[in-house]
């Protein structure tokens, strides 16, 4: 029982971490359709952003405070990877718009590949460690043989994860941006004629998504303590496989997702094998997409002509 | 036209002072630099190595970043004024012939047969070239490598380019043909050429096997589905130790023989048969043939189908999947005979590949093979023979041979490998393709029959 306390937990952290960049992917494919196949790699190119900065804050300009060194990372991992997303979508998806049905899916494609080839031509292909910023654990419960922790770290990634998640629910339900991405969503075209400035809208739905994988990028270095150049293509899928599980298109769908993978990767590697988890995680996906394409929280899709 | 529109405000110049105009291109250029210069800090200006400590060290690199967007400025603005005039000019050229036959398809025309023919007497150039068989082994070897991934090409060409189905893993019924191969001759002995065709029919089953649950899913998700499988595929092999030897791979595969022959120096070999010296090429040699006929009986196949009802269904499937299934097309049958054709033209190659490698790892069957070969048939311009085979030797070739150019190493440092920017080029290809020339570079893709002369 204590061991599968302490599994549910670490499952939960990672699944926060999925349900983030998940978060992009939904978005985006419920705004134009496509499934943006670069997101993964913005992930692990916003985690070296944060690891720069990391270095930067720490060993050149010593800062001590651990609270104040994350807070800036994040900050600035956000905002430099937002204007990634948002050149990458300006570069290669929207002169796309109106061309054939895959011209998107390969450009994307196209960018994953740059993207992640670029970071190992200008940072190398070795994995890069950083120091760990926060050790501290909170014992939820001890006996003579387990001890059930909830490390800082982890207490951090379930909470901004909760917070975004909030946020988010109120930005599109509650403001105008989120009105008109809801409206670009049903009929682009005719949100157009309404006087919504379409291309505005699905720029900031990229540069959202793209700040959103900065912030699971940051809370991954900060948890893993390493990243490197390939590391963005594994939890790319296996985000996109929450994004599809909890209904593609659906923001609480996509966190549920992401939660539910990662308890299933955990549950899998402690009581399985840890060397099949990622075969776990595709199978998942493949059965999903056969059986429920709609997804746990998704409209089931109308094909028109 | 998409060519003056990537990034930043596009104003229209026409109409306007040329002074203002030139005024505005700097300022667009500019602004093209500053994202440059946003979108290099950190990743480019600083880079983290690990230190003699036991943390990373990070060193400036500002100048890099200075040249980086130096170059973003000084490209934009040339083609800011240079494309600009050319696309207004060619767009004016397009409207004014609208309707005339692509000028494309010649070039097509002639590039195969030359292609071909250069393919068929590539070991006599080789040796010519180079002054001596063994000597033109390089070039033989590289023609091998090509010809492997044309044949690949062409292989996936039949369900991306044809049947309009993204395969994103491909890969995976080319490690089956591979594994097939290692595992029947190594387990049971058999030759290479009861091998060929059971890989071919093993990677078959297999794209069946996928292909039948996953077809009925759309662009995108069946897309996705096959990435899972050949990742599932290559994480087995990975992991089932007993059966593919894991991460090691299988080695001390037999060999290739002349049908029959051994290419052996003692008794009964190639060479003591056929009345020559030994000499380690003539296996070489054999190969490179080998390889051609499998790509060209893989063109031929492709050829042939396009004329038959099947392959007909296929392109008007790529076209419009619920216009098919109105007219009465079964869209599943249609689909899965295209998946399991090119699962096999995958399954021939792979079992090439492990006869001329004698050693398979589950490392060569990765996600990055499926986009290189991907990107090959995005290239060729998707259902384009030719463009295929060219994009594959460009895509392909060029890289091996950019690695022999000394004064690449002159301009960019000793350090500089040309390879590391393969891939990066592949993305960045990829890219540029959707964007300026989906249908493709060399060709068009369009279909085999159409009525009457309105564009598709």
């Amino acid at each position: 029982m204590e061991f599968f306390a302490q599994q549910f937990i670490n499952g939960l952290t990672l699944g926060s971490i999925y349900g983030l960049i998940a978060l992009g992917y939904t978005m985006v494919f419920g705004i134009i359709g496509m499934v943006n196949f670069a997101h993964g790699d913005v992930f692990m190119l916003s985690s070296f952003i944060a690891l720069i900065f990391f270095l930067i804050l720490t060993s050149w300009l010593g800062l001590t405070s651990v609270a104040l060194v994350f807070l800036i990372v994040l900050v600035l991992a956000m905002i430099l990877t937002a204007l990634w997303g948002w050149a990458i979508e300006r570069v290669a998806y929207r002169p796309l718009r109106g061309s054939f049905r895959l011209a998107p899916l390969i450009s994307a494609i196209g960018v994953s590949i740059f993207l992640s080839n670029f970071v190992q031509v200008v940072q190398g292909a070795r994995n890069k460690p950083v120091p760990p910023l926060v050790r501290d654990v909170i014992v939820l419960y001890q006996n003579e043989q387990y001890t059930v922790t909830l490390s800082y770290k982890q207490a951090i990634i379930m909470t901004t994860t909760a917070l975004l998640l909030a946020g988010f629910w109120y930005l599109v339900q509650r403001t105008s941006f989120g009105r008109a991405q809801r409206a670009c969503e049903q009929d682009r075209r005719m949100a157009a004629l309404l006087g919504i400035n379409v291309d505005r809208t699905i720029s900031l739905t990229f540069v959202l998504g793209a700040a959103l994988a900065a912030v699971a990028g940051t809370l991954y270095l900060l948890y893993y303590g390493v990243v490197s150049f390939s590391d963005g293509f594994v939890p790319g899928v296996k985000a996109f496989t929450a994004a599809v599980l909890g209904g593609i298109g659906s923001l609480p769908g996509a966190v549920l997702g992401g939660l539910i993978i990662g308890l299933i990767e955990t549950f899998w590697s402690a009581y399985f094998s840890i060397e099949y988890k990622d075969v776990a995680a595709f199978l998942i996906l493949i059965v999903v997409l056969i059986f429920k394409p709609s997804g746990i929280l998704g409209r089931p899709e109308v094909e028109k002509v | 036209m998409a060519t003056g529109s990537t990034i930043g405000a596009v104003a229209p110049t026409v109409g306007r002072g040329s002074g203002a105009a030139f005024a505005e291109m700097l300022k667009d250029s500019a602004l093209f630099a500053l994202v440059t210069l946003g979108l290099s800090i950190p990743v480019v200006a600083y880079r983290t190595d690990l230190g003699q400590g036991t943390g990373l060290e990070l060193t400036g690199r500002w100048g890099v970043v200075a040249g980086l967007c130096l170059a973003v400025f000084v490209l934009r603005l040339g083609q800011r004024m240079i494309l600009g005039e050319v696309s207004r000019r060619r767009e004016a050229h397009r409207i004014a012939t609208a309707g005339a036959p692509p000028v494309v398809g010649r070039a097509g025309r002639v590039l195969g047969p030359l292609t071909l023919a250069v393919a068929l007497t590539l070991p006599l150039l080789a040796a010519l070239g180079s002054g001596g068989l063994s000597e033109g082994r390089y070039w033989i070897d590289l023609g091998i490598l090509i010809l492997t991934y044309v044949m690949l090409g062409w292989g996936l060409n039949i369900v991306v380019g044809l049947a309009g189905l993204l395969d994103l893993g491909y890969v995976a019924f080319y490690a089956v043909g591979a594994y097939s191969y290692a595992l029947l001759s190594t387990v049971f002995g058999l030759s290479f050429w009861i091998c060929l065709p059971l890989a071919g029919l093993f990677a078959a089953a297999f794209g069946v096997l996928l292909g039948f649950p996953v077809l009925r899913l759309r662009g995108d998700y069946l897309a996705i589905v096959t990435l899972a499988f050949g990742e599932i595929i290559r994480l087995v092999l990975i992991n089932w130790v007993d059966f593919s030897g894991g991460a090691a791979g299988l080695s001390s595969i037999p060999r290739a023989s002349f049908f029959g022959i051994p290419f052996t120096a003692g008794e009964g070999g190639f060479a003591q048969t056929f009345g020559l010296t030994f000499n380690p090429i003539h296996r070489i040699i054999f190969l490179y043939y080998l390889i051609l006929a499998l790509a060209l009986i893989t063109n031929l196949v492709t050829l042939r189908m396009r004329r038959l009802p099947l392959g007909r269904a296929w392109e008007a499937l790529r076209e419009d999947e619920i216009a098919c299934r109105s007219l009465g097309i079964d869209t599943t049958m249609t689909k899965l005979t295209a998946f399991a054709l090119g699962a096999m033209f995958a399954g021939f190659a792979g079992s090439f590949f492990a006869v001329r490698q004698g050693f398979v790892s589950p490392e060569s069957f990765n996600f990055l093979e499926s986009a290189i070969i991907l990107a090959i048939v995005v290239l060729g311009g998707m259902g384009s023979q030719v463009g295929v085979a060219i994009a594959a030797i460009v895509m392909v070739g060029a890289p091996e041979l950019l690695r022999n150019l000394s004064f690449l190493k002159a301009v960019f440092g000793e350090g500089f490998d040309p390879n590391e920017y393969r891939l990066l080029l592949f993305g960045l290809a990829m890219v540029c393709m959707m964007v300026w020339r989906p249908r493709g570079l060399i060709s068009e893709r369009s279909p085999s029959v159409r009525l009457g002369g309105r564009g598709a």
